[in-house]
């Protein structure tokens, strides 16, 4: 029988949830680097025991760590603990060590983007957001980082080197952070063509790579956001977060700030989905499995009320890829609820039924076996969770 | 014999219990300190200084003889009782937060 294991990341620690594929009973393993805030873990689709989890600290600064048996033991990539240097040489250590390219041979390197007061600002690495493994290659894997740049690593973790393009595009300078800093959050990859990508920075908004990250090209035409002085600008866009169906890499469902968006070329345009949610201010988005037309939203009150409308934890669920949605909400609190789900707090299994999962800033970790219609809590009590991902292990 | 006590959290990154204890070539200094703990514990690289600048990360102090140190020159002498093992460094973390 299949299993599910899913990977959680919270302000204090990781937390390992497995469970056979009934979904029905659940161990709960962890927390792993206790007191750490461990914003992103996924695992390597080409090896599901090789998984990667980004640990960070605003004492401390940030740490690579990198499982090869499923999350039962971690070591930091290239540093076993008790040596020094690898065979060849090389110092240890390197895995936590992101500097931002500015070699003039690879792109245009920036020295500056915008800063809150509109002056231009040093782009300062802080942490890693989101940890994205290659379809096909355990030992490649690229970083979304903050302040936002794209990283790849092709030896499992152990050297990361910044794929410079992104960051010289020539709309670097005006690139500014949101009120969770200038992060490069969201890294999807064309399952159907490994020279395409698409990423999403707040606040700058989508990009998407045609030459495996080299060049970009922003794709924001067609979003409108009333918060910056155009709303239809090239750049500026306050981009949640971005879905795909793994049979239909061309069509990109996108939860920004305000607004449920869809994109049926690859980004080139998009148009407004919201339809009758009951607002459409959030921060997730995924896909159905096995229904490309099939997307969740967890609709949030407001930019600036980050929690349910009307103290209700509501998913909401389009069967016809947007503007038509239902509420989902048995087994989910429906009085009294005020928690956040963060944007990379929201996953998918690949079962028939399809399984969803989200995790809150209360600590709830939520699952529905039967894409959406009876939820139940996995774990209440967690500390606030930052992300969540699922593996479907055979 | 140099002994320095981490924080908490760099115990576990380093998979320590207790003090560690460094032998260090030359005089003791911050520098030599952290150079030498970074040599046993490469997993440690990057959390104390910043991986390129050196600098102390800005939440963290050097505290040691009940002085704070974190402003001295990283290649100033540490105190005699350091340097002779009666004393341990201390590395914390700044209380931040509520």
């Amino acid at each position: 029988m299949s299993k599910v294991r899913v990977l959680v990341g919270t302000r204090k620690g990781a937390f390992i949830l497995t469970s056979d594929g009934k979904r029905e009973k659940w161990d709960v393993g962890g927390p792993h680097f206790a007191g750490w805030e461990m914003y992103h873990l996924k695992g390597s689709p080409a090896d599901p025991n090789r998984l990667y989890a980004s640990q960070t600290s605003g004492w401390f600064g940030q740490v690579i760590q990198r499982s090869d048996d499923g999350g039962k033991t971690w070591t930091q990539p290239g540093t076993p603990p008790g040596e020094r240097t690898t065979p060849e040489g090389m110092p240890k250590g390197e895995s936590n060590k992101f500097v931002y390219d500015t070699s003039t041979e690879t792109g245009k390197p920036l020295t500056t983007h915008q800063w809150y007061d509109g002056t231009q600002h040093p782009w300062e690495f802080k942490r890693v957001w989101h940890l994205e493994p290659s379809l096909t290659d355990p030992d490649t894997v690229y970083a979304g980082v903050e302040d936002a740049a794209l990283f790849r690593s092709k030896d499992g973790g152990k050297s990361w080197q910044e794929l410079s393009g992104l960051r010289g595009h020539g709309s670097g300078p005006g690139w500014q952070p949101g009120a969770g800093g200038m992060c490069l959050h969201t890294i999807v990859l064309d399952p159907g063509n490994p020279q395409r990508m698409f990423i999403a920075i707040s606040a700058a908004g989508a990009f998407r790579t045609d030459d495996a990250g080299k060049t970009w090209r922003p794709i924001n035409r067609g979003l409108k956001s009333q918060y910056i002085p155009n709303p239809e600008a090239e750049v500026g866009h306050c981009v949640h977060r971005i879905a795909i169906h793994r049979s239909r890499p061309g069509v990109l469902f996108m939860q920004k700030h305000w607004d449920v968006m869809r994109s049926d070329n690859a980004g080139d345009s998009w148009q407004e989905v919201s339809g009758n949610l009951p607002t459409d201010f959030g921060f997730v988005i995924d896909v159905h499995a096995h229904e490309p037309e099939t997307i969740y939203v967890v609709p949030i009150k407001s930019d600036g009320e980050h929690f349910p409308p009307d103290g209700k934890l509501r998913v909401y669920r389009s069967r016809s890829g947007g503007n038509e949605w239902e509420a989902l909400t048995k087994g989910l609190p429906q009085s009294d609820c005020y928690v956040n789900v963060l944007r990379d707090a929201m996953a998918v299994d690949s079962l028939d039924k399809c399984g969803v999962y989200f995790g809150t800033t209360g600590g709830q970790v939520y699952a529905s076996a039967d894409a959406g219609d009876n939820w139940a809590p996995i774990v209440r009590d967690l500390p606030a969770v930052l992300s969540v991902e699922v593996q479907t292990l055979p | 014999m140099i002994r320095v006590i981490l924080p908490p959290h760099l115990r576990g990154l380093a998979r320590v219990s207790g003090e560690v204890k460094l032998d260090i070539e030359g005089q003791a200094t911050q520098r030599s300190v952290i150079d030498a703990l970074e040599a046993s514990y490469p997993m440690l690289r990057g959390t104390i200084r910043d991986h390129v600048t050196q600098q102390r990360r800005p939440f963290l102090r050097f505290f040691a003889c009940e002085e704070d140190l974190s402003h001295e020159p990283p290649d100033a002498p540490l105190p005699d009782a350091v340097a002779s093992g009666a004393e341990p460094l201390l590395i914390l973390g700044a209380i931040a937060g509520g």
